[in-house]
Order: structure tokens, then sequence, then C-alpha cells
């Protein structure tokens, strides 16, 4: 059966994830929303930039967090310098990074669901003296909810299987930055495979239920309704 | 046509013997990480004295244990302690009576900042830090070794919440290296430099603060025909291979 510490990674991974989830729809919306509407040229670059963690392994991305947010690194002088500490090792470490890690997973979805709406939605809502903000709320929001739905799920379950990432900046330590994967993975070490077993079940049906759910409820891609 | 077949039987014979007598056999090995250094040279000069090779991987034992009861082609296990080629050869993965200890490994509490360990390690109880690294004690036997010493020190509970886990002992290293981890407990090994402590500041843990820790090798089944196995194996305990893992700061068995 699971042991209280698997409980407590359990819980860990929960709230990593939940927080990480609503700074990245917080972050990712305007960011999708300018990728999909902006003319600039720096829009491949940005894209580019924020699509590197689909393909990086996890393990460049924990190296650079791990010196950036050493005492010596960039991002480690500024928290210093705001009487933060270091960020690795802790709580907050584990979630900026997963931010970064799952970034693209909740800004494409949100991007293909805003690309979608076409630009006569919105002048007609212009027309009928909608303001910018009022369109997005009462407009793009309630077209782009598939969108959402599917980059929550996303940037969630991504989070909680995160792996890399967390060992190379967590330092493992309970109750703070040991998550279920890394629970896992040292029950896989230490020979404990009943234990490894009980844990990664209850991740595999947890993660197949959530896609199982999102792919039953996603019958139909985002709907886009042409005015005329 | 006996004629033809006597000079095909020679051919291939001829064949085989060549491709026995000059080709040179390669061998797959476990290391434990505190031993990454010595066994690269190890491995180096035995590849010259013998011919043949040994590809090494580094890693925790406790992943190497697992891998290889999951079917790891591994052919030589040089373990961090004597448990997980013990396990190995209880469940016939290693040949029985292959079993030895190597070396004999030295903790060390290390810090990357030079001048932060004195040379007595007061900075365990006096010093201001908010990270110490240890290997996970679970995993690994240099972790185990350091939570024995901090017990002996009655310092446990003031550092038990200042610890951080390396998976094995080289991200315990990399974490202090980096600076993330203010100091904490490595090999020896890692960090000696022609007899003393190469970079930063360390303190020798004395070896009766803590509990022997025992290297063990064995050779596994993968690897019972290998002739670069089994020569792997003898050449550890050459004297050009002990001279180098006494070289990294190890004591050698009795």
């Amino acid at each position: 059966m699971l042991t209280t510490a698997d409980l407590d990674a359990l819980w860990l991974t929960f709230k990593v994830a939940s927080l990480a989830t609503f700074l990245l729809l917080l972050i990712g919306t305007p960011l999708a929303w300018w990728l999909a509407r902006t003319p600039s040229p720096a829009k491949g670059f940005i894209n580019a930039l924020v699509s590197l963690p689909l393909v990086l392994p996890p393990t460049v991305l924990g190296f650079y967090l791990l010196i950036l947010m050493g005492p010596s690194g960039a991002i480690g002088q500024l928290t210093h310098f705001l009487n933060l500490g270091t960020l690795s090792f802790t709580f907050a470490g584990l979630v900026i990074a997963s931010v970064l890690y799952s970034l693209p997973f909740v800004v494409q979805p949100l991007q293909t669901a805003f690309n979608s709406i076409a630009e006569q939605t919105l002048e007609a809502a212009a027309t009928l003296r909608a303001s910018p903000i009022s369109t997005f709320f009462n407009v793009v929001l309630p077209i782009s909810r598939p969108g959402f739905l599917t980059a929550s799920i996303l940037g969630f379950t991504h989070t909680v299987g995160e792996f890399g990432v967390v060992l190379m900046i967590g330092g493992n330590i309970p109750d703070k930055t040991r998550v279920v994967s890394v629970q896992i993975y040292n029950h896989v070490e230490a020979l404990e495979y009943p234990q490894a077993h009980w844990l990664a079940g209850c991740l595999l049906a947890f993660s197949f239920t959530v896609l199982f759910i999102l792919y039953s409820v996603l019958k139909t891609p985002p709907q886009v309704q042409q005015l005329k | 046509m006996s004629k033809k077949l006597s000079l095909l039987s020679l051919i291939t014979f001829g064949l085989v013997l060549s491709t026995s007598s000059v080709r040179a056999d390669s061998t797959l090995v476990a290391v434990a990480s505190n031993f990454t250094k010595p066994m690269t040279e190890i491995a180096e000069s035995f590849e010259k004295a013998t011919g043949h090779s040994a590809k090494l991987s580094f890693g925790s034992t406790g992943k190497f244990v697992s891998q290889i009861q999951n079917g790891g082609p591994f052919e030589v296990l040089l373990a961090a302690d004597e448990t997980g080629p013990a396990l190995l050869e209880k469940e016939g993965l290693a040949v029985s009576g292959t079993r030895s200890v190597y070396a004999i490994g030295k903790l060390v509490l290390w810090s990357a900042t030079a001048g932060y360990v004195d040379a007595e390690g007061t900075v365990l109880k006096t010093g201001h830090f908010k990270h110490l690294a240890i290997a996970d004690p679970k995993l690994a036997p240099y972790g185990a070794a350091a939570v024995d010493y901090l017990k002996k020190q009655g310092l446990l509970d003031k550092i038990q919440p200042l610890m951080v886990f390396g998976e094995n002992i080289s991200q315990t290293q990399q974490f202090i290296s980096t600076g993330n981890a203010e100091l904490g407990f490595v090999a020896l090994a890692q960090v000696i430099e022609n007899g003393k402590i190469g970079s930063g500041s360390g303190y020798i843990i004395p070896a009766s603060e803590y509990a022997t820790i025992r290297q063990g090798v064995a050779l596994l089944k993968n690897g019972s025909d290998n002739p670069a196995a089994i020569a792997l194996l003898a050449y550890l305990k050459s004297a050009p291979a002990l001279a180098i893992i006494q070289k990294y700061g190890y004591d050698l068995p009795k």
C-alpha cells in the first residue's frame, strides 16, 4: 500500500501542478493571444523560444536552472538581492521550473484556439461597441473554452509527469521537492518494487483517466462561428 | 573433393585461430559513481596492459542492481557497498565465488569555497549554511556514512532540515560545486588531487567516525564467458590498479 511518504509525494505533486497550471494560464493566455494575433517579425523567435521545452532534454533545462539559480547565477543573484535566498531546492523553485517546462503545453493549445477565431468575429464585437477587454471575456473566452480545457489539462499532467528537471534542481527533500516521479525512481533504486508499483499504478491510472476524459469531452475541435 | 574440404577447413581453422589470438574482447562494466575517476584510469591502463577494452557506465549502485535484475547487459559490477553484489550472487545473477572488496571508501566534508570547511569540521556546529548536500542515505553508502557521522556527533537533528539529497554521490558533488549547497559530504576520490583536496575546502572524516564503506566487485552472469570481464576482475588486484585506487584516497582491503 501507499506509505505516508508516498501520500506526501502525491499531495506535493498535486500542489506543484495546480500552482504551475494556474500561473501558466495567467502567463500563457496573453502570450498565446499575442502570438496568435501579432504581425510582429519577433513572432517566430518567441514561438521558437516558447516551444523549446518540447524538444530540449529536461536535463538541459535542469542544468541551466541549477547554474542560473545558484548563488553566482543571474537568477540566484537577483533572488539574493531581493532577500529571497536561492530558489534551488525550494518549492518555489520547483514551481518556476515547472512553468518553464510546461509552457508550450499551455501556450500551443491556446494559440491554436485563438488562431481559429476569425477577425470578423472580433470586428463584429467592436462594431457593437465592445471594448477589447469585454470582447476578450465575452467573445474570445467562451469560443476558446475547449482550448483552455486542453491547455489546463496538458499543463497539469505534464507537470505531474516532470522528472528530469526536478531531479536536477529539487534535491529530493520530503514535503518540499520530492514529487511522485522522483519518489517512484527512489523506490526502484532502493529495490522497493511493491511501493514503486503502487505509485506507478496510481500515476498510470490518473494520466489515462484524465486523457480519456479529455478526448471524450472534446469530440469536436474548437468551433468557430463565421459571421457574415 | 576431400582436398577441397580439407583446404576449406584449414582456412576456417586459420581464420578462427587468427581472430581468437588477435581479437581483443570488450566488457561492459557498471561502476558506482564515487569510483568514476579511478576506474577511468584503471580502464585505460587495463587496455594498454591486456589489449581488452572496458566500457564504463557510471551511476548509483542501487540503480545498477535493479537494472541487472531486469536483464541489464552489464558483465562486471563495481559497487559502492557489499550488499549489492551479495544480493546479485544470492539471486544467481553474479558468478558465485567472484565477489571481493576492491576498495574502502573515505568520506569527506567538502565545500567549493576555499576556507569554508575548517580542518576540524567545526563549520557543521557553527556555520550558518542553508543547505548541506548528502547522497540519499537509502540508496548510497556514502550518504548512509554521512548520516552515521552526524548521528555520532549529535548533529543530525540540527542538520536534518538543511539536507538536500543527491540521487548519487556525483549529483551530490554537483549540488555543492555549483554553490547551490554551501557544503556537503562526498567521496574523497571526487575531490582529491595529488594526495590532497584539490579545490575548495574539505575535512576528511576520521574512519572511526562512521561504518566502514567496503566497496564490493563481482563478475556478473553475463560476463562469465567473456575473457575481458574475467581479465578485468584479475586486473583490479594488480599492482598498477591498486596504485591508482590508493592514489584516489581509498584504503585497500586487508
